[in-house]
């Protein structure tokens, strides 16, 4: 063959590629390019350095409550107790799916609300008062969980746990798992103040090890494992075939958990749709990322998608109990419906979102071909 | 036949074969090391708990720790073919090792993977010894300055092959009429030095999904032919660099423009030896010698093989043509025939085991099985997906389940299309086989 034929060859995919290009020029806007930093810098200080500071504060909170409980153990200092304990663990639910950084790095999650609780050993510990909290074994002798069991669940009246927890053992392990809280989140805290949230933001590249992309993993990861599995899906025996009511969160307190489960799920849209904490204002997030590439995605609103999912969970929460053990229990069906619409959003989110943002859902940075 | 018989007796310089055989093995001892270094032994070999196995080669098993001596073996025959020692045992232990890592786990599949299989198994037959190796330095019995003409043009058209096979199956709807999936992936690339900025631009999605296809299909034929060659040569250097820089490839590109160099005459490979003598203060001129042409027993049968073989590699690509459905979707003959980098699949899939008296139910985390890289390999292509749905079958029921069926609820979306469901969610896998028929449990694709 010769040169000419080549050209001929080459000039007819040259005219091609031209009525091609012509397609696809009816979307003049995608030429700006999307902002990573820009995402980065708001979730950093708008969103999760907020909500660590609000957790600290609360779990301050917490430990000062504790405190004039174990001075002075009445019902009027077990309430207020009580009560800080619940603003704490709702605020928690704001900040565990940023696993990243010093929080990753020290288990923060691990340390601070797995369950279900461990009551026998939590009673050995305070039996034996030998006990070392930073041993992976006691992840579930601790956090928020250990706290529910021992505030609610060690037995009686309110009178009877009040005389119970003001013993020196059991007074002296609540205040360790207190302030055992209160220690690893001002570390995480202190960290993204002093110098992770530059790290944290500088680091926008594209790689599998970038910001945006180990942020989108842990959201996903939270969603899936601790929102979707955890609070519903485990309790509900959609893993193992068989009820688990006592799987719930917060179980000893009881009304409290579709309460932690509904904070999860607001925590998580907030995330998504780039809701600063705690104020009315908003700013560019993974909602905004997804919009910005859905010329190319064929025009599937995925954003919206998600969100109006989120919504359909929200609407089968209400004919749900606050005590989602007894709902359990009782009729475990609507359980079961709450989670096949959480399931659905995973579908949305770990397929067509991560698709359109290509991020890969693989800690494995192998090769492709 | 006279023709081919003809042909089968021309000779030329060995040169070429010799230069091919001291890269190609020196690039796949570096890739070994390279496996090793980054951890994936580990991580794609012993972590997980179950493998998928390639039909037909289900004795293929991760032999635990000695995993990494079959890495050991496997990189030291590589240099050993490279130096030309011992080369025929060093080959075909080579081609041996290597194929059996890549037949221990479906979901590592890559083509270039397999690119690296076939070429092996082509040297394998091929007197690459001969000329500039250690064989031939130290036994003149086996030094030959010529070769027969198809040694070298075997390799040629192997590289025709995986190019042109690439090039046509980027001629589909998505790649050309939608820049699919570059569309996806330019965009994140957007921190790479100079063009980084550009990689929104849907021009230059289209620019560089015509460019692949048109590359891909032309540029053997402008290796071939003299008054392109360097032209040709330095494009497929910028090419495979950009792909390096763009796509996590490992020494894919590498090999790829190491091979090609296999495309010069061989005046360019003596002086390419010249200069390695030089350096190393090897007597090149020893090997310049021996005029004669020397023959193993095996080169008799040579020809028969490859001629077989390489008919085998026209024809094995095109398999897909037996199944219905859109092979993006089905995967039905989507692997071995250099369908790289071609598209972006995401998928979901949910498995739900089910007492088949008693109709009592749950799910499985995936987690509890299968790694994130298996996972993300097995939630897109049904054949691993049947495969995966056996395993469960079987755990739970040598668990102590009962009349243990398996369904899955799996949703896939491919080259931006919105998910939709992918695997029929009330077929029973578990009464699925295992076989290469047409799988009718696959949904149909919406486009």
């Amino acid at each position: 063959m010769n040169i000419s034929k080549y050209f001929f060859i080459i000039s007819i995919f040259f005219v091609g590629f031209i009525i091609a290009c012509d397609d696809g020029d009816e979307n003049p806007s995608e030429t700006a390019s999307f902002d990573r930093r820009e995402m980065l810098t708001n979730w950093a200080d708008n969103i999760i350095v907020p909500a660590f500071i609000n957790y600290r504060n609360y779990l301050q909170n917490l430990v000062e409550s504790k405190d004039a409980f174990i001075l002075r153990p009445n019902e009027s200092t077990y309430d207020s107790l009580t009560a800080a304990w619940l603003q704490a663990y709702k605020t928690w639910q704001h900040v565990s799916m940023f696993d990243i950084g010093k929080a990753e790095s020290i288990g923060l999650r691990n340390f601070t609300n797995i369950y279900p609780t461990d009551n026998a050993l939590i009673n050995e510990n305070i039996s034996s008062q030998v006990y070392n909290l930073e041993l992976p074994s006691n992840f579930d002798a601790q956090g928020f969980p250990a706290i529910d069991y021992l505030l609610f669940g060690i037995g009686g009246s309110k009178e009877q746990i009040i005389e119970q927890l003001s013993s020196d053992d059991h007074s002296q392990y609540l205040s360790d798992l207190i302030n055992r809280l209160y220690t690893l989140t001002d570390t995480v805290t202190e960290d993204w103040l002093n110098s992770y949230s530059e790290e944290f933001i500088n680091n926008d590249g594209s790689s599998a090890t970038a910001s945006v992309d180990k942020v989108v993993n842990d959201f996903l990861f939270y969603y899936e494992k601790y929102l979707r599995a955890g609070k519903v899906g485990i309790p509900a025996g959609v893993f193992s075939g068989n009820k688990i009511s006592s799987a719930v969160e917060a179980p000893y307190s009881g009304i409290h958990s579709k309460l932690l489960f509904l904070e999860g799920l607001e925590a998580v849209q907030n995330f998504f749709i780039g809701n600063h904490f705690e104020k009315g204002t908003r700013g560019i997030s993974l909602k905004d990322y997804l919009d910005f590439v859905r010329p190319q995605n064929n025009d599937a609103d995925i954003a919206m998608n998600i969100v109006d999912q989120w919504g359909s969970a929200i609407s089968k929460t209400q004919g749900i109990s606050d005590n989602l053990k007894e709902q359990v229990e009782t009729d475990n069906v609507k359980m079961l419906e709450l989670y096949d619409e959480l399931q659905i959003a995973v579908v949305l989110m770990k397929v067509d979102m991560m698709q359109a943002l290509n991020i890969q859902v693989d800690y494995v940075d192998a090769d492709g071909d | 036949m006279e023709k081919i018989n003809k042909y089968l007796d021309q000779t030329t310089k060995a040169a070429p074969l010799a230069a091919f055989r001291i890269f190609f093995g020196l690039l796949m001892m570096l890739s070994i090391i390279r496996f090793w270094y980054h951890g994936w032994i580990e991580k794609l070999y012993l972590l997980p708990k179950m493998h998928f196995h390639y039909l037909g080669f289900e004795f293929v098993k991760v032999p635990g720790d000695y995993t990494y001596l079959l890495f050991v073996v496997c990189g030291l025959s590589a240099l050993l073919v490279s130096l030309g020692y011992k080369y025929r045992v060093a080959i075909v232990v080579f081609f041996l090792t290597f194929t059996y890592i890549e037949l221990m786990d479906k979901t590592t599949y890559l083509n270039h993977y397999y690119f690296i299989s076939v070429l092996s198994f082509i040297l394998i037959w091929l007197p690459a010894h001969r000329y500039f190796s250690v064989d031939a330095y130290k036994d003149s019995l086996v030094r030959s300055t010529y070769v027969k003409r198809w040694h070298i043009d075997i390799l040629k058209m192997m590289l025709a092959i995986v190019y042109i096979y690439a090039g046509l199956a980027k001629l589909n709807s998505d790649w050309m009429l939608k820049a699919m999936p570059l569309t996806i992936w330019l965009p994140t690339k957007f921190d790479i030095p100079l063009i980084g900025s550009l990689m929104h631009e849907k021009w230059m999605h289209y620019l560089f999904s015509w460019g692949g296809a048109i590359y891909d299909i032309t540029i053997v034929g402008f290796l071939l032919y003299k008054r392109t060659r360097v032209l040709a040569f330095i494009m497929v250097v910028i090419f495979h660099v950009l792909t390096r820089v763009l796509f996590p490839i490992g020494m894919f590109p590498y090999i790829m423009i190491f091979s090609a160099m296999i495309f010069f005459d061989h005046r360019f490979h003596d002086k390419l030896l010249g200069y390695l003598s030089k350096i190393f203060k090897i007597n090149k001129s020893l090997f310049d010698k021996i005029e004669t042409i020397r023959y193993d027993s095996i080169d008799k049968f040579a020809p028969i093989v490859l001629g077989v073989f390489m008919l085998f590699q026209l024809l094995f690509p095109l398999r897909f043509l037996a199944y219905p459905g859109n092979v993006f979707w089905t995967e039905q003959g989507y692997r071995f025939s250099w369908r790289v980098m071609l598209m972006e699949k995401t998928g979901y899939a949910n498995y739900k085991i089910v007492n088949g008296v008693t109709g009592k139910r749950f799910y499985v985390q995936n987690d509890d099985f299968l790694t994130p890289t298996q996972q993300k390999q097995m939630s897109t292509q049904p054949d691993l997906i049947l495969e995966y749905a056996h395993y469960l079958g079987n755990h739970f029921t040598s668990q102590g389940h009962e009349h243990v069926e398996v369904y899955v609820e799996s949703y896939a979306a491919l080259n931006g299309r919105k998910s939709q469901p992918f695997i029929d969610p009330n077929v029973d896998l578990m009464k699925k086989k295992i076989n290469l028929s047409n799988r009718i449990f696959i949904l149909p694709f919406n486009d």
